[in-house]
């Protein structure tokens, strides 16, 4: 996973709210069994049906952060919505409020999912709107984004940004308490449920 | 200060906990199925890693599968690459299988619980957002990303926050003809999509005290639905009686034990919760949706909104985007809306008392013409009960199609699927634009609704038949 510390882009202005993971990657290319290659998916019903949707102008080409409106990422819980954004080119996502298996996904992967109020939000859209090319800074160390004089400061968890600053796999990190994890299964239950281990 | 069931829930899960880093939670059974798991295992590979408890680790077929000629391989060569890539994956790592064909095949959500598998006191997670269904035996039960699944395997762990507590109290009888499947989709409408995030859910209250445990699991299966984490029902006596017995609930002196630890899970009288919610089940009507989100939903006797009439710009914009899409005009009746597909099944609604609702309301009736309904249990289990039970004959002397069991229609995944413009009466969780099949129109309905709709072609219930 890479580093995230600090990252300047051109920001993609997606005007719409209740973006649904169904619309983020549609259920067709669930069907894949690699994790990379699923750019072409991305938002692939509205980039087929509208010419003019977003990811089709020419003049957000370049563009490394989203934008949304609120509620980004609710419906299913498929991952392959963070691999989508991620193997297009996005670093980070921003949005008022995001489904939340969409923001743990997001998080787990390494692209940055930052909260701003709404006014905020519409703010940075007129201005993205206005100039495609302002450049706008994510910048994790100081938890800002910044674009064109605007400072607004989001919030992240200590422990997610230092994960995310340093670029560490949670599993990794997991299986250093491997000795915590045995202690806790020797005091677990007689009856829990267990399978056999094999095909039936 | 007491603890809320999900606290008492998450609290015995705690494998290792300090300061500023999430808990680690330990997870009782690891669910797996086709769609999510590939990256998984392929991730395990790479890192040299194994899984750490396959006999914690349950896998199925179910979202790409077909639900007829099952005999034959799965024509689609992308989804057939799913399904072996887990057969392969589940022989390598040593985890039991229910392949398509096994009598115990089926969607996760319905084989857990069939099993007595899914118990009070558990945690359950499955790289499914419908994992919430579990948590109506009182199990802190919750979807998860593919990484997470990853993480699973590896670690039988997964480290998170704990989410804030809501009780949702719905008391009451419920009238004749509503459904648990109405209550939820009450409870959406008035919460939103967004209105439960953060938070794990326990709806309490006389009317889920009342309610079977497949009535609970519809309820619980859809709190993802408006954005909880998890959603839940303490065990008591009707859980305790539906798990006596079951393959892998637990018999003799450790049956006492279990159910003497599951009674001490309800949340204490003097526990708070965060926030709460109430409904007054006396009130509710049939429900449907019209619209493109779980939220966007009426009582049947209703019309279709006027996007000019929400307060809020957002969801007022949503509205109109969901009426386009939907090709509907406010004020149309909801009952004047024609279906050309029924679709009765699914994790919500795929259960034997679903499939017994829709026989009793289609019985000596027909299908109407124009209309394609599809009936698919959500087990092979169900499916077989359903045919001791003479509901097949009642489906097909309707006119009805009679399936093998699988996610089929609700999502477009496998040949189950509408046609751009067609528009179904669906008994499953989702509505979104192109969920069913690209550019196809869902309406979320009850069984009840389902078969009444199936019948006159148009949005209604047994009432009106």
């Amino acid at each position: 996973m890479d580093k995230f510390t600090v990252h300047t882009g051109q920001a993609m202005p997606l005007r719409r709210s209740n973006v649904d993971t169904d619309q983020i990657i549609p259920a067709v290319y669930l069907k894949r069994v690699s994790r990379t290659g699923f750019e072409d998916g991305l938002f692939a019903a509205w980039r087929a049906n509208e010419p003019d949707f977003v990811l089709n102008q020419d003049r957000f080409a370049r563009a490394t952060i989203l934008v949304a409106g609120p509620d980004f990422g609710i419906g299913s819980s498929r991952e392959h919505a963070v691999w989508a954004l991620l193997d297009y080119g996005f670093k980070a996502v921003i949005s008022p409020r995001f489904g939340d298996i969409f923001r743990g996904n997001a998080l787990k992967a390494g692209l940055l999912a930052v909260v701003l109020d709404e006014k905020i939000v519409q703010r940075l859209w007129d201005d993205i709107g206005d100039d495609p090319t302002t450049p706008v800074t994510v910048d994790l160390v100081e938890r800002q984004v910044r674009w064109h004089g605007e400072v607004h400061a989001f919030e992240l968890d200590d422990y997610t940004r230092w994960r995310l600053l340093e670029g560490l796999d949670d599993i990794g990190l997991t299986l250093q308490h491997s000795d915590d994890i045995a202690a806790y299964e020797a005091e677990r239950k007689p009856w829990l449920p267990a399978t056999a281990n094999s095909l039936t | 200060m007491g603890k809320t069931l999900a606290e008492k829930l998450w609290d015995s899960h705690v494998v290792r906990s300090a300061e500023g880093v999430p808990d680690l939670l330990y997870i009782d059974m690891h669910l797996v199925h086709e769609v999510t798991s590939p990256q998984a295992f392929e991730g395990l590979r790479l890192a040299g890693r194994t899984v750490r408890r396959p006999d914690l680790t349950l896998a199925t077929e179910d979202h790409n599968v077909p639900t007829e000629r099952i005999e034959l391989p799965i024509a689609d060569p992308v989804s057939r690459t799913q399904v072996e890539t887990l057969r392969k994956n589940c022989a390598e790592f040593g985890v039991r299988l229910y392949p398509m064909g096994n009598l115990e095949q089926g969607i996760v959500h319905v084989i857990g619980p069939q099993l007595g598998i899914t118990q009070p006191g558990m945690t359950i997670v499955c790289g499914d957002s419908h994992t919430s269904t579990h948590g109506a035996f009182g199990a802190l039960a919750f979807g998860i990303g593919t990484s997470q699944v990853e993480h699973v395997l590896a670690s039988q762990t997964l480290p998170m926050d704990p989410p804030k507590t809501m009780a949702v109290t719905v008391d009451g009888d419920l009238p004749e003809g509503v459904t648990p499947k109405d209550v939820i989709l009450a409870v959406i409408a008035k919460t939103g999509t967004g209105g439960g995030q953060g938070y794990m859910v326990e709806y309490r209250g006389t009317t889920f005290e009342q309610m079977s445990m497949e009535g609970r699991m519809t309820v619980c299966n859809m709190s993802i639905e408006w954005g909880a984490r998890a959603g839940m029902v303490a065990p008591d006596e009707t859980t305790f009686a539906y798990l006596k017995g079951r393959p892998h609930a637990p018999s003799g002196p450790e049956w006492d034990q279990a159910v003497a630890y599951w009674r001490s899970l309800r949340t204490d009288d003097d526990a708070v919760f965060d926030a709460e919610v109430s409904l007054d089940a006396t009130t509710l009507t049939p429900f449907v949706t019209w619209g493109t989100n779980p939220g966007q939903g009426a009582p049947l006797s209703g019309s279709v909104p006027d996007p000019a009439a929400f307060d809020d710009e957002s969801d007022r914009v949503a509205a109109e985007n969901a009426l386009a899409y939907m090709g509907l005009s406010a004020g149309t009746r909801l009952r004047d809306i024609e279906v050309d597909t029924v679709f009765v099944g699914s994790c919500t609604n795929g259960r034997i008392e679903d499939l017994r609702a829709v026989a009793g309301v289609i019985k000596g009736r027909r299908v109407a013409d124009g209309v394609r309904m599809l009936v698919v249990p959500g087990s092979m289990r169900v499916r077989a009960q359903a045919e001791a039970e003479g509901l097949d004959a009642i489906f097909a002397a309707a006119g009805a199609e009679w399936r093998s069991a699988g996610c089929s229609m609700c999502l477009g995944m496998n040949p189950d699927q509408l046609a751009p413009g067609e528009r179904s009466a669906s008994t499953s969780n989702r509505n979104f634009e192109g969920r069913q099949g690209k550019g196809g129109r869902t309406h979320l309905v009850s069984p009840l609704v389902a078969a009444a709709t199936a019948v006159t072609g148009h949005l209604a219930s047994p009432a009106d038949l």
